[in-house]
């Protein structure tokens, strides 16, 4: 540190902010754009499976493509609501 | 065959036309016959900036419709031989960019010239769609900007999933990072992206940084492209850029600040 640092302390240059908030959103962006485009089909479909045997909403199922090192792995969330009543659910908490 | 370079960015206004002028006119100079096509439908510019707004009879519309051929069409450049304008038209119809009409007209550019520049319009619809469709290469024109550059980021993909090529699965559109209106002082400072950064950001080969300089707006004003300008920053950058295109070697000029004198280069090393 020079001593013009200590009678000029610096913020982060914003040009570092910058660099980092495109490297952040532009990550997302392009996960989101490699993705087909079946994946809200498919989300709404398994919605209405689900819903057949256990009450879910629809934010509660989320369907992704990640990368798992050479492979695609498509997942499946499906948040199981905590007063869910229905048979399957009981035994697998009984 | 000729090959089809288009000019984009997702982005408006970081300098598509300024560029698409001083390629065409680069390329003419060296000896390729070149012709520049406006595709920013209805908002007819590339005319004003290549200095030739008074000789538009026809436009591209017209040839599309076929109510004029290309001959008709063409407008020669009376500074640069080999060089050739096509303007566009400033109908504010959004479709007139017809899909066969354009391919028509492309396919029949390309037996005649060397290098058909495409001057895209900004954002990503028809017709920047269109623009970078027959593209066998694109010049990314970037500003050192948030928003330009995520803008870039979306028409890289767009030329890897919606071009001809990516369609046809043939070799994928040739890309080149064109950095414009660059401030060497101001990345000095840390306020503005670097050209590594953006480079490290968007993974295209660099071709070339256009400095922001006041002699842009000079030569708009006058309807000269730039590069004609041997006095300009910007002119001879871009002079270097064609040049690389054509596969010289040239060293990339305008990344540093120039120094002047011994006090401001004690500050500049004292700030960085
Ligand atoms: N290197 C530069 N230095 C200074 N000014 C510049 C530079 N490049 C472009 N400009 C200015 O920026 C403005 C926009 O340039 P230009 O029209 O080429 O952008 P564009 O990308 O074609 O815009 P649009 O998206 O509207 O078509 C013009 O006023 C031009 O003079
Ligand atoms: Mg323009």
């Amino acid at each position: 540190m020079s001593l013009f640092d200590v009678f000029f302390p610096r913020k982060p240059a914003s040009a570092a902010v910058a660099k980092e908030r495109l490297q952040i959103v532009l990550a997302h962006e392009r996960a989101g754009r490699d993705g087909p485009d079946f994946l809200p089909r498919l989300q709404k479909e398994l919605l209405a499976v689900v819903a057949k045997y256990v009450a879910v909403k629809e934010d509660m199922i989320h369907v992704s493509l990640g990368k798992a090192g050479n492979a695609s792995v498509l997942e499946i969330n499906v948040e199981m609501p905590v007063t869910a009543k229905s048979g399957p659910m009981r035994a697998a908490t009984a | 065959m000729g090959k089809v370079i288009v000019v984009t960015s997702g982005k408006g206004g970081v300098g598509k036309t300024t560029t698409s002028a001083a390629f065409a006119a680069g390329l003419a100079l060296r000896g390729h016959k070149t012709v520049v096509i406006d595709f920013d439908v209805g908002l007819r510019n590339l005319d004003l900036v290549m200095g030739c707004e008074r000789r538009v009879v026809f436009d591209f519309i017209n040839v599309i419709n076929g109510d004029a051929n290309l001959n008709q069409a063409l407008i020669r450049d009376k500074r640069i031989d080999n060089l050739y304008i096509f303007p566009t038209s400033q109908t504010r119809d959004k479709d007139a960019l017809k899909r066969e009409g354009v391919e028509r007209v492309m396919t029949e550019l390309k037996k005649d010239f060397e290098y058909i520049v495409c001057d895209s319009p900004a954002g990503i619809e028809h017709g920047a769609l269109t623009a970078l469709y027959h593209a066998d290469a694109a010049i990314i024109v970037t500003n050192p900007e948030v928003s330009s550059v995520r803008d870039s980021d979306r028409i890289i993909g767009l030329l890897a999933s919606k071009s001809r090529r990516a369609e046809k699965r043939e070799k994928p559109v040739e890309e080149h990072l064109l950095l414009t209106r660059y401030s060497p002082e101001r990345v000095q400072r840390g306020e503005m992206l670097s050209v590594e950064d953006v480079r490290e950001i968007l993974s295209v080969p660099l071709l070339g940084i256009i400095p922001e300089s006041e002699t842009v707006l000079k030569a708009s004003n006058t309807g000269m492209p730039v590069i004609l300008d041997a006095q300009s920053p910007a002119g001879r950058a871009y002079d270097d850029a064609v040049a690389r295109f054509a596969g010289e070697q040239r060293e990339m000029r305008f990344a540093l600040p120039e120094r002047r004198g011994f006090l401001r280069g004690w500050f500049g090393r004292a700030a960085s």
